[in-house]
């Protein structure tokens, strides 16, 4: 039996006074329990010592002008800017001839365009962009860059260096292992045994090692292979070895986005009567795409930082260029080489955010179409 | 209208042709594996024959007879005994053995420091999680090799040489441009029974947390089991050494003209390699473990205060456990990024199995045969480990009714 019951609402009381106000507000971000509050201050502490040190090297005690290593070398001298600026066209263009390097420049914009074109989504005719992102702008890029046809001087690839070898290296990758990685892991889903066993072990073997064997066995073991008489580019070798590489991963990327699609849709495919690469092509892999396109990026995000590695194969890409210049006798000084890694990390820095927000901003549009 | 029944229905089946064969998924199937294969087999004949060719060009021969050649060059660092004078299957030996050391160290500190930052991360305080948010998008996005040049050079480049060494607890660390130097402990006969102590001590912790479990089970009273852990630890094979008679003695490292002689060395390639795959590989597993700890329904971490555990506690005994589940198969591929990208340590020159694969290669020019053991030796690694990693993730595995 109900003995007691409420006809009216409780007074409603005010929310207690330590809970309510600027200073509870800040108390509940910065200082929320004992524990993370010693841990926030020491943090805060060591950040602003880090960042003052940063700003103090690469601004207040910083070399802005000076014609030589003398005023870098001097005692308490901070970044060694002059450096950075008298190398600046080696950095990008590494040992390519001075009055060819326009040729780079047209390619650097051409394909800057092309990726807005191709990245930017309210831009219209992705396919018309694709098409020559993946297809005319490759040609183009080789016939500019190596010449020896259309009145173009010829360069030899040992001149090349820089970014303009790491931009190489990580497209060519980049675009060689989609198509590589689509077929090795359809291969490894084959029902025929043989191509499945030898994709599997291709794809195994090669995530098995590290990419720095990879390029020594390309760089050192490649020639060997080759007819004698046939001496392949260094360059090309290691692009071959890093796209083959990427390829690998690539199919274990794709390979989880096959997994993900349902049976319904090969059976429905095959229902209708399309043939293997028709369902694949235009049912099966339209749908993979989509879904892997986050891990894609990320893969090439690796894959741009992995290009550094070609280095220790004497390759000058942006690392190695900046590297052979500290040696330089007109710039070596105590701080040329913290100025170059400090320049290498934040141009790095650059382009892998970049292409992890842009991962970010992708993955939130294309997961709309996922949501039920 | 007259009602023809569908020919489809009433003819008989068509008659098998010849051509029929030709058309069977089966046979098309085969025909293109067996074209693939002969393609495959081809190409191998082609390199075969040219590497025949130019190895003949070049006077080589092909066979692992060089292991056993005198190697003629020095490693700056050695766990077994090593010298110039030892063969060059010796210096591959010692080339694992290092990358074993630096991989090893590298996967126990990383996950330390990527649980710190992944927690710190999810942090309720603003300066902790933005943090640990800055920590991951500044590392990750720099390549390792940039970052293991960056601690070798600022860092180990700029410390003194060794007259003018850095000294820790009295002459027994020195720190200088020759690396971090530690006394080392040398063991006399007798020193198993140390060792029979540390046994002693393991199986007694097992026992103890055992104990403890069954009677948290049984009453549900917390035993404490750190402290008496740890105790054993120590005191056990203390006993041990002391029943020997001491067989143990420190051989402390001593400046001798410019160099140090005894003690330890970890040298300052090691250290930088070490630092930076370390801070790289704990951002990832920083995100790992953050999504993997976001992966558990809030439900349960309610369900825990709601019990009256505390946040050191929900986090320990309910939160991380579940965690792991979707935790370790990313986390067992971390630890196989880390291990192969130990072998960066040839741009800084540590003697790991790719630097000593390397020099063999340059000193014996026997490029097949050496690459081809460091391949073999980092798949097998590759492998071991994710067979190992699986085994462990089958056993954390939800069981379920």
């Amino acid at each position: 039996m109900v003995a007691f019951v409420r006809t009216q609402d409780a007074p409603v009381a005010p929310p207690p006074a330590n809970m309510t106000g600027a200073w509870a507000a800040a108390k509940q971000k910065f200082f929320p329990t004992p524990l993370s509050s010693v841990a926030g201050v020491i943090i805060a502490a060591l950040v602003a010592w880090v960042v003052w040190t940063l700003i103090d090297w690469a601004v207040i005690r910083a070399v802005w002008s000076a014609p030589d290593r003398e005023l870098c070398n001097a005692e308490g001298a901070g970044a060694c800017w002059p450096y950075a600026f008298a190398r600046f066209h080696q950095f990008i263009y590494g040992f390519y001839p001075v009055e060819e390097r326009w040729r780079v420049n047209i390619v650097f914009l051409l394909g800057a365009l092309s990726l807005a074109a191709l990245l930017i989504p309210s831009i219209p005719r992705k396919g018309l962009s694709a098409l020559f992102f993946f297809v005319i702008y490759p040609v183009l890029t080789g016939i500019l860059f190596v010449g020896g046809m259309f009145g173009l001087t010829y360069v030899e690839t040992t001149q090349w260096g820089g970014l303009m070898v790491t931009l190489v290296l990580s497209v060519t990758s980049m675009v060689a292992s989609v198509p590589l990685g689509i077929l090795l892991a359809l291969g490894r889903r084959s029902t025929m045994p043989i191509v499945s066993l030898l994709s599997t072990i291709f794809i195994e073997v090669v995530r098995g090692v590290p990419l720095v064997l990879v390029l020594f066995m390309a760089v050192n073991m490649f020639p060997l292979f080759m007819p004698p008489g046939v001496n392949p580019d260094k360059l090309l070798i290691v692009i071959i070895g890093m796209a083959l590489f990427a390829a690998a991963y690539m199919a274990e990327i794709i390979r989880g986005g096959l997994q993900a699609i349902p049976k319904g849709q090969y059976e429905g495919a095959q229902a209708v009567g399309l043939s293997y690469w028709k369902m694949m092509g235009l049912i099966v892999m339209p749908q993979v795409i989509k879904i892997v396109i986050p891990s894609i990026v990320n893969h090439f995000i690796s894959l741009f930082k992995d290009t550094s590695l070609v280095t220790v194969v004497s390759i000058l890409d942006l690392l190695g260029v900046v590297q052979s210049s500290f040696n330089d006798a007109k710039w070596a000084s105590a701080q040329t080489g913290n100025t170059g890694y400090f320049l290498l990390a934040v141009v790095y820095w650059l382009f892998c955010f970049g292409m992890s927000r842009y991962s970010q901003f992708i993955e939130r549009k294309l997961a709309t179409g996922h949501k039920r | 209208m007259t009602d023809t029944p569908d020919k489809r229905f009433t003819s008989a089946p068509p008659s098998g042709s010849w051509t029929d064969f030709l058309y069977s998924a089966k046979f098309r199937s085969w025909v293109s594996q067996i074209v693939v294969l002969l393609l495959l087999l081809w190409g191998l004949y082609e390199i075969v024959v040219n590497t025949q060719a130019n190895l003949a060009r070049l006077n080589k021969n092909f066979g692992f007879d060089f292991l056993g050649k005198q190697s003629g060059f020095d490693l700056s660092t050695a766990l077994i005994p090593y010298s110039s004078t030892s063969t060059y299957g010796r210096a591959l030996l010692v080339g694992f053995w290092n990358t074993a050391l630096v991989a090893g160290l590298g996967i126990v500190f990383a996950t330390i420091l990527g649980f710190i930052i992944g927690v710190m991360r999810l942090s309720k305080n603003w300066i902790v999680s933005r943090f640990a948010l800055g920590y991951v998008e500044l590392v990750r996005n720099v390549p390792l090799l940039v970052q293991i040049f960056v601690w070798y050079a600022l860092v180990l480049k700029p410390l003194p040489g060794t007259k003018q060494a850095y000294t820790f607890f009295g002459d027994s660390f020195f720190l200088s441009n020759r690396g971090l130097l530690m006394p080392h402990p040398q063991f006399g006969p007798g020193a198993w029974l140390g060792l029979a102590g540390l046994a002693a001590a393991i199986t007694g912790i097992w026992f103890l947390r055992r104990r403890a479990r069954l009677v948290l089970e049984a009453t549900g009273k917390a035993t404490p089991t750190f402290w008496p852990s740890l105790a054993l630890l120590i005191v056990l094979p203390l006993l041990g050494l002391l029943a020997a008679g001491w067989p143990l003695t420190w051989s402390f490292p001593e400046l001798a003209g410019f160099n140090f002689k005894g003690g330890m060395t970890l040298v300052p390639e090691f250290i930088a390699l070490f630092l930076a795959l370390v801070i790289y590989t704990a951002s990832f597993i920083a995100e790992i473990v953050r999504s993997g700890i976001l992966a558990i329904s809030h439900g349960q971490t309610e369900a825990s205060q709601a019990l009256g555990l505390d946040n050191s506690k929900t986090l320990r005994l309910v939160v991380i456990p579940q965690a792991m589940r979707v935790i370790i198969p990313p986390l067992a591929s971390q630890y196989l990024n880390l291990t192969k990208n130990s072998s960066l340590a040839v741009a800084v020159g540590y003697p790991d199995l790719m630097y000593a694969g390397g020099t063999v290669n340059n000193q014996s020019g026997a490029a097949i045969e050496v690459f081809s053991i460091v391949l073999v030796v980092y798949l097998a690694t590759s492998l071991f480990t994710a067979a190992f990693m699986n085994w462990f993730n089958s056993r954390m595995k939800l069981v379920e009714r």
